[in-house]
């Protein structure tokens, strides 16, 4: 967008190494990288891409842990690499600054916002603290908070996420950098915040002409917000380019490949025998009543996907019909009888033809049983198998989910997030069930391997008829795995129905502005979403 | 780092196994992590091992019987008596030696009990979390609330002071202490996803707390251990120099000082017999100080932490 001349930074032929295992592996291995005032920089990539590790390099700073071994990083005509650390602390907060993903766990809860906001601005004495503190009510107001006046006397627990994640924004500008970096700023809010956080940070970055590196796996996040994209893997630079450019013709097969995964599609089918159906059901924690009279019907061998923002009631519906949180009115259908609402009621049978696939497989796996032990408990359990006979079942699950017999001894330490995520399916898997209820599994795995789980999961239903009550958030994973939909909004079940019925006009309000908050692999799509909502 | 398979079109978790280390056994891994340990944990490992030793084969390396009585009482460390002789002509190293037996043996019995009573109670109270928590929770906290010590003095002198009331009071009032900690450790793993699978699976309550929570707080367990025997040891001691503890004929080493504390005042004369009452004192204090060492250095290698740069 501007172009005035010299870069602010520029990264020279960066190789970074950490410590691990008592060896020193390379992390990033000579990676370049310029930017100019106002320019802002896509960095993409799948986890252990080097994506996190490079854009901290951009502030001359290592991880614990992580050394530079090579490569000079030139900020405004002076290598940071070689000041003192004071030196470079000196620019830190004030001329670079750093938006992280969590906010929640950058502030502290026990200052008020506005104090944490002008903080690192009058520490430098840029401005006294009168002038910092007028000047952050103006960036809140820029950012669209609400109340400026009043929103920074609040601490970090009495506003939302995405208003939290806007305050950091606001904390980071508060001194006029040269350059932000920001981490992943938006993969922890719902796509309705994600929306609002985005375009405030667009607008305020493109206001101060402000150069920023912003980091992502999600590829239609970063085509709205960069003007360049860099693709990284294995901690080297795969390919970069002009943000349409890139999206339209990626030169690299990886990046084609990257860029191909959010179209895999599923064909909707519909049925009429219904495996499972809550009825009326109303459920709350203590007297917070959370679900007011929910419908829901899963039809056998098919996939219901439940969408909703946080809050929503999704998982609340999914322990329920678990068993885990008792409903106070209505019932639960299952196989055309009521399921009992108490878990210490359900009979061993009802138990195992009712699994769960949660969201966290790192919390979902016992860190200290092997993968063997972990996928062969269901199998005693449910089904009484000893000796030969499990151990021949133990490797059919496995081959099932696309793992070799390599992998029974390990501990879910030594597994990556797909190979955990596939661990959880197997064992799931080896109850033999009718339903599992899948609770966001995707949510927490990069692009392509979210790619490779949904695969195996429309694999499995072909194979063995299981129906899927698909809980999630992301509009391109219900696309690609659902039949029908439903769409739950405060604790209430807005419209169930076939894919393409829900997909296609007319919506009702509250589905209309779900899907349109959905961010597109178009860099035109937040603009013209913005002008039609008429921000 | 090892060779990453070539870009490839789609996602395969086969080709991701290349990319992964294989795991190493148990023996290798405790191999390593021994040979990595700091001076101080070897030091503490060598002190207990040789304490253990001396505990277990007294007899062979004690030179007169425990309670043998020779003519002169309070002798001068000569040939005979390496260490003299007590207020009633003992040899004040074998029952140095004895003592090791009695006062470490009981107190590793009396902690394992406490363990058994405070880590059971605690996991059940962190699984149920309804009344029972409730009425357990509570119950610690009343004992807590009365200093321990004074609360042991009271209950020995209403029980007979012997060796098995000794070993129930203190692991009694010890285990308020575990029961805290097992409880409080035990809640943050009980919400864990893979405790519900197993509820969800109608798993019995005792398969839980073994197979999903018992391993994942076993390392604090372990620490918290070590420091407990450490206080355990201290309180027969103090016990034992109060007269309530161990009784004699038996040896302990605090009764020891007890016994023999009135020799300090001769330190003047004879620096050796001053020094006396203190070896049994120094004897406690070396071992709580090497069973310290060791608990730190498990602590610090299972807590995750690692030195900033």
């Amino acid at each position: 967008m501007n172009d005035n001349g010299k870069p602010i930074l520029q990264m020279n032929n960066i190789h970074i190494e950490g410590y691990s295992d008592e060896r020193w592996h390379p992390i990033i291995n000579g990676v370049d990288l310029e930017l100019k005032r106002g320019q802002v920089l896509g960095l993409i990539g799948e986890s252990g891409a080097g994506k996190s590790t490079l854009g901290l390099a951009a502030m001359g700073f290592a991880r614990s842990g992580c050394r530079f071994t090579q490569g000079q990083v030139i900020f405004d005509g002076v290598n940071l690499l070689t000041l003192k650390e004071s030196q470079r602390r000196k620019l830190w907060g004030t001329r670079i600054a750093y938006v992280a993903q969590s906010a929640a766990a950058a502030f502290n809860p026990a200052h008020r916002l506005i104090e944490q906001t002008i903080e690192s601005a009058s520490r430098a004495q840029i401005r006294s603290e009168a002038e910092s503190r007028k000047d952050a009510i103006d960036l809140y107001g820029s950012l669209h908070l609400p109340d400026p006046e009043r929103i920074g006397e609040r601490y970090p627990h009495q506003v939302s996420g995405g208003q939290l994640q806007r305050v950091m924004t606001a904390m980071a500008m508060s001194s006029r950098p040269d350059l932000i970096i920001f981490d992943e700023p938006t993969t922890a809010l719902d796509v309705t915040t994600q929306v609002e956080v985005l375009a405030a940070m667009r607008e305020i970055v493109d206001q101060y002409n402000t150069a920023a590196i912003y980091i992502t796996h999600d590829l239609s996040v970063v085509a709205q917000m960069a003007d360049e994209i860099k693709v990284l893997r294995y901690g080297s630079e795969v390919e970069q380019a002009e943000t349409r450019t890139m999206l339209h013709s990626p030169k690299e097969q990886y990046t084609q490949s990257l860029w191909s995964v959010r179209s895999l599609e599923k064909p909707e089918s519909r049925s009429d025998d219904i495996v499972l159906s809550l009825k009326d059901i109303d459920a709350g924690y203590g007297k917070t009543p959370v679900l007011h009279g929910i419908n829901i019907d899963l039809p056998r061998g098919k996939t219901v996907a439940v969408v909703g923002e946080s809050g929503s009631g999704k998982s609340t519906a999914a322990r329920v019909v678990t068993g885990l949180l008792p409903q106070t009115n209505g019932t639960v259908m299952f196989n055309g009888k009521p399921l009992p609402s108490a878990l210490k009621d359900r009979t061993p049978d009802q138990l195992q033809r009712i699994q769960m696939i949660y969201q966290m497989a790192d919390t979902a796996m016992n860190p200290r049983q092997t993968v063997e032990k972990i996928i062969s408990r269901p199998l005693e359990f449910f089904h009484n198998l000893t000796g030969r006979e499990k151990e021949k079942r133990l490797l059919e699950l496995l081959s099932m989910i696309e793992l070799d017999e390599s992998f029974l001894d390990r501990l879910p330490a030594e597994l990556s997030g797909g190979q955990k995520q596939r661990i959880c399916i197997a064992r799931a898997l080896a109850a033999e069930p009718d339903v599992i209820i899948c609770d966001e599994v995707t949510s927490a795995l990069d692009q392509i391997v979210q790619e490779g789980i949904l695969k195996l999961l429309l694999r499995l239903q072909d194979e063995f008829g299981i129906s899927y009550l698909f809980i999630t958030h992301d509009i391109a994973t219900v696309r690609a795995i659902s039949d029908e939909i439903v769409v739950m909004y405060q604790g209430k079940v807005v419209e169930q129905g076939l894919k393409s019925q829900i997909l296609s006009p007319p919506h009702p309000e509250y589905t209309e502005l779900l899907l349109s908050s959905v961010p597109e692999m178009d860099p035109d799509w937040l603009t013209n979403l913005l002008a039609d909502r008429g921000v | 780092m090892k060779e990453r398979p070539e870009t490839d079109q789609s996602y395969s978790a086969a080709a991701e196994v290349g990319a992964l280390r294989q795991r190493r056994g148990r023996a290798e891994r405790w191999w390593l992590a021994l040979k990595k340990a700091p001076f101080s944990a070897w030091f503490g490992m060598v002190v207990i091992s040789a304490y253990s030793i001396v505990a277990l084969f007294a007899p062979w390396f004690a030179p007169y019987g425990e309670a043998e009585i020779f003519p002169t009482p309070f002798a001068p460390w000569d040939e005979t008596h390496r260490f003299g002789t007590d207020q009633i002509g003992r040899d004040i190293l074998t029952r140095l030696i004895y003592g090791a037996r009695n006062t470490m043996g009981i107190a590793l019995v009396t902690t394992l009990l406490s363990f058994l009573i405070g880590g059971g109670l605690g996991l059940v109270a962190a699984i149920n979390r309804s009344w029972l928590d409730q009425l357990l929770s509570r119950t610690v906290d009343v004992l807590m609330a009365i200093p321990s010590l004074i609360f042991a003095l009271v209950l020995l002198s209403i029980f007979k002071p012997s060796v098995i009331s000794l070993i129930l009071i203190i692991a009694v009032l010890d285990s308020t202490r575990v029961f805290r900690l097992t409880r409080a450790v035990a809640i943050n793993v009980a919400v864990m996803d893979y405790v519900e699978v197993a509820r969800l699976r109608g798993e019995k309550l005792s398969w839980v707390m073994k197979n999903e929570i018992l391993p994942n707080i076993m390392p604090p367990l372990v620490a918290e251990f070590g420091l407990r025997f450490s206080f355990v040891f201290l309180t027969i001691a103090a016990l034992s120099f109060l007269g309530v503890g161990i009784q004699p004929p038996t040896a302990d080493w605090g009764s020891m000082v007890r016994d023999n504390a009135s020799l300090i005042q001769f330190a003047q004369y004879d620096l050796k017999a001053g020094i006396t009452p203190l070896l049994p004192a120094a004897a406690i204090a070396l071992l709580t100080v090497a069973v310290n060492f060791v608990v730190d250095w498990f602590l610090h290698k299972t807590s995750g932490l690692r030195d900033e740069q």
